[in-house]
């Protein structure tokens, strides 16, 4: 993956007439070198921003009358295992008025998976952020109430991460839990 | 907040009440009121909520890691028991998002079928909501012509594609099977008896004061809230937002058809109610329309390495032979790649994010479902109101748990 995409980006980086969309073109002027690349494969408008312009560019999109982008519709994550930096946090956003989508990705590290929350902006992001958080271990700094959503706060490790194995099991909590795991099984089927 | 004018403000009652104590109430995960798994926490001041929180994740069944472990055609039944009361219209976005991804678009009369799909399984979302949410206030005869109603969309779904619930009908570059040439009288008939029930349910329950009270003025939350909350769909379209993913963004032959997008004024759960019964008429208007204009031709892409191509080209020529082997061993291969592509679901913007890295399976699958967006907004919609009112809102909100906990 990582070998593959690379060239790929590298081509598809600001060049000096800079990006076809306008999205793009404002995010890249008002944001320079903060806006690590951009692509607009199959027409889906995509900056990849890097972390500490993430809010910055957040209330550009939000509050610029030309961009205006009032649905913060979907938050989640990617694990690139085995490409550095591993995770990639993507936000897709959607402007009522102007009627266009653009995608945010902001690559995190392995070692410091954390990133501002953005639900003070969108209180969608309430929501969409605690999965991230479950699914991946993502840490949304500043988010109000930041536990699982899905799963319980018992559960061990993150499972959609590539590293978690599909199969793995996990003891039964609660008062249903007859079946206990013993001590010494490994917990895979 | 409702408030009373013999006794002040809402706040003014409270400052009354000196000594008032909170009653904690836990609603779910498994009530008869929660048609799907939820727990809903309250804290009540009498019968006024005063806090309240909403716990999902019951169904919760690793729908992208089982994806992301399967080839992409593989994905499709978990696609129909995302939305299952809609389950044509999750393969619809998913097959939409992957052909996205390979730059291809289906033949006409392929396209054609996918919108009657669509929105027969529209229609079998709406009949199920709007039936769920009279049974809940009481309306137990409504709720039969609902779902009888309901039975009838099944039977045009089995016309197409032989399944009545998970019906697994859309493939990547194509449908499993093409209709036979009675499918427009077939369908003219069953919409015409749907029609009939559809009258009778709406009589049923717009004369009934009991129904009316108890949807008029619940639930309500400002436009701008809801647009800030991410909800979409009949609840967003009810407080006057004509958002609709079919006007705004088309897809399919949506734009060469003629139909509306119902909006409603208050967007309280009375014209959340309306909206989805004219979304019903605007549904049979738009299947009308299609299996009148079905073009003739194929329904699949004529590229043997996105979909299968026929048995006769398969035995007889070497490409199609290769293709075939590599397709089902190995599955379609989209080049390197990340698409969003949005449908307009039962309940609102249906997103699907696919991540390619050139292999057989999607690296990642992402379904952005409405039903776990609008869930998000129960808890401002009922802050402040009657305990009552949490069972008309949350059936207007239609969560449905396969969709919302994935």
């Amino acid at each position: 993956m990582a070998e593959e995409q690379k060239p790929a980006e590298a081509a598809e980086a600001p060049a000096p007439s800079g990006p076809a969309s306008p999205i793009l073109k404002r995010l890249v002027d008002g944001f320079g070198d903060k806006i690590l690349s951009t692509h607009e494969f199959r027409g889906d408008a995509t900056a990849i921003v890097d972390r500490g312009a993430l809010i910055d560019v957040c209330k550009l999109l939000r509050d610029d009358p030309e961009l205006a982008f009032d649905f913060l519709m979907d938050v989640t994550a990617v694990d690139y295992i085995g490409r550095v930096p591993r995770f990639e946090v993507v936000y897709h956003f959607y402007s009522l008025a102007k009627n266009h989508r653009v995608r945010i990705k902001v690559p995190l590290e392995e070692g410091d998976p954390k990133i501002p929350s953005v639900a003070s902006l969108w209180p969608s992001a309430d929501w969409l952020e605690r999965e991230t958080w479950d699914m991946y271990g993502v840490k949304f700094e500043g988010h109000p109430n930041l536990k699982r959503i899905y799963l319980y706060e018992e559960f061990e490790g993150h499972p959609l991460r590539k590293d978690y194995p599909k199969e793995k099991r996990q003891p039964l909590i609660g008062p249903g839990a007859v079946h206990k795991i013993p001590e010494n099984d490994d917990l895979t089927i | 907040m409702a408030d009373d004018p013999k006794n002040g403000s809402a706040a003014e009652q409270d400052a009354l009440d000196l000594d008032f104590e909170t009653m904690e109430l836990k609603v779910g995960p498994s009530h008869p009121a929660t048609h799907g798994t939820v727990r809903i926490q309250l804290k009540l001041d009498g019968e006024r909520i005063v806090w309240s929180e909403v716990e999902v994740g019951y169904l919760h069944r690793g729908f992208e890691k089982e994806c992301e472990s399967g080839l992409y055609y593989q994905a499709f039944p978990y696609t129909d028991r995302l939305n299952y009361v809609s389950p044509m219209i999750n393969n619809v976005g998913y097959a939409l998002a992957v052909e996205k991804l390979f730059g291809v678009e289906v033949p006409p009369r392929c396209q054609y079928l996918r919108t009657i799909a669509s929105e027969v399984s529209r229609m079998s979302d709406h009949f199920t909501c709007l039936g769920a949410c009279a049974l809940e206030l009481g309306a137990f005869t409504a709720f039969l012509y609902g779902v009888e109603a309901r039975e009838l969309v099944w039977d045009i779904h089995d016309e197409m594609c032989g399944a009545r619930v998970t019906c697994n009908y859309v493939r990547i570059g194509g449908i499993s099977a093409d209709v036979g040439p009675e499918f427009k009288a077939f369908v003219d008939e069953k919409l015409a008896q749907i029609a009939k029930l559809r009258k009778d349910f709406e009589d049923l329950l717009l004369s009934n004061p009991i129904f009316i009270e108890r949807m008029e003025n619940t639930g309500l939350l400002p436009k701008e809230q809801l647009i800030a909350l991410g909800v979409t769909g009949p609840l967003l379209r009810a407080a006057g937002v004509p958002y609709d993913v079919r006007r705004a963004q088309p897809y399919l032959v949506y734009d060469k058809i003629d139909w509306d997008v119902p909006i409603g004024e208050r967007g309280d759960n009375m014209d959340r109610f309306l909206i989805r019964i004219n979304e019903l008429n605007q549904s049979t208007r738009i299947i009308q329309q299609c299996v009148e204009q079905l073009p003739d031709g194929p329904v699949d892409l004529n590229d043997p390495h996105v979909r299968l191509a026929g048995k006769g080209r398969v035995y007889n020529k070497m490409e199609e032979l290769i293709a075939q082997f590599k397709l089902v061993t190995e599955g379609p291969k989209p080049p390197v790649g990340e698409v969003y592509q949005a449908v307009e679901g039962g309940n609102g913007e249906l997103g699907f994010y696919v991540v390619s890295d050139g292999s057989g399976s999607p690296y990642k699958l992402r379904a952005r479902s409405p039903s776990f967006s609008n869930t998000a907004a129960l808890t401002p919609m009922i802050q402040g109101q009657m305990l009552a009112d949490v069972i008309p809102t949350f059936d207007m909100i239609n969560m449905i748990g396969g969709e919302c906990d994935r």
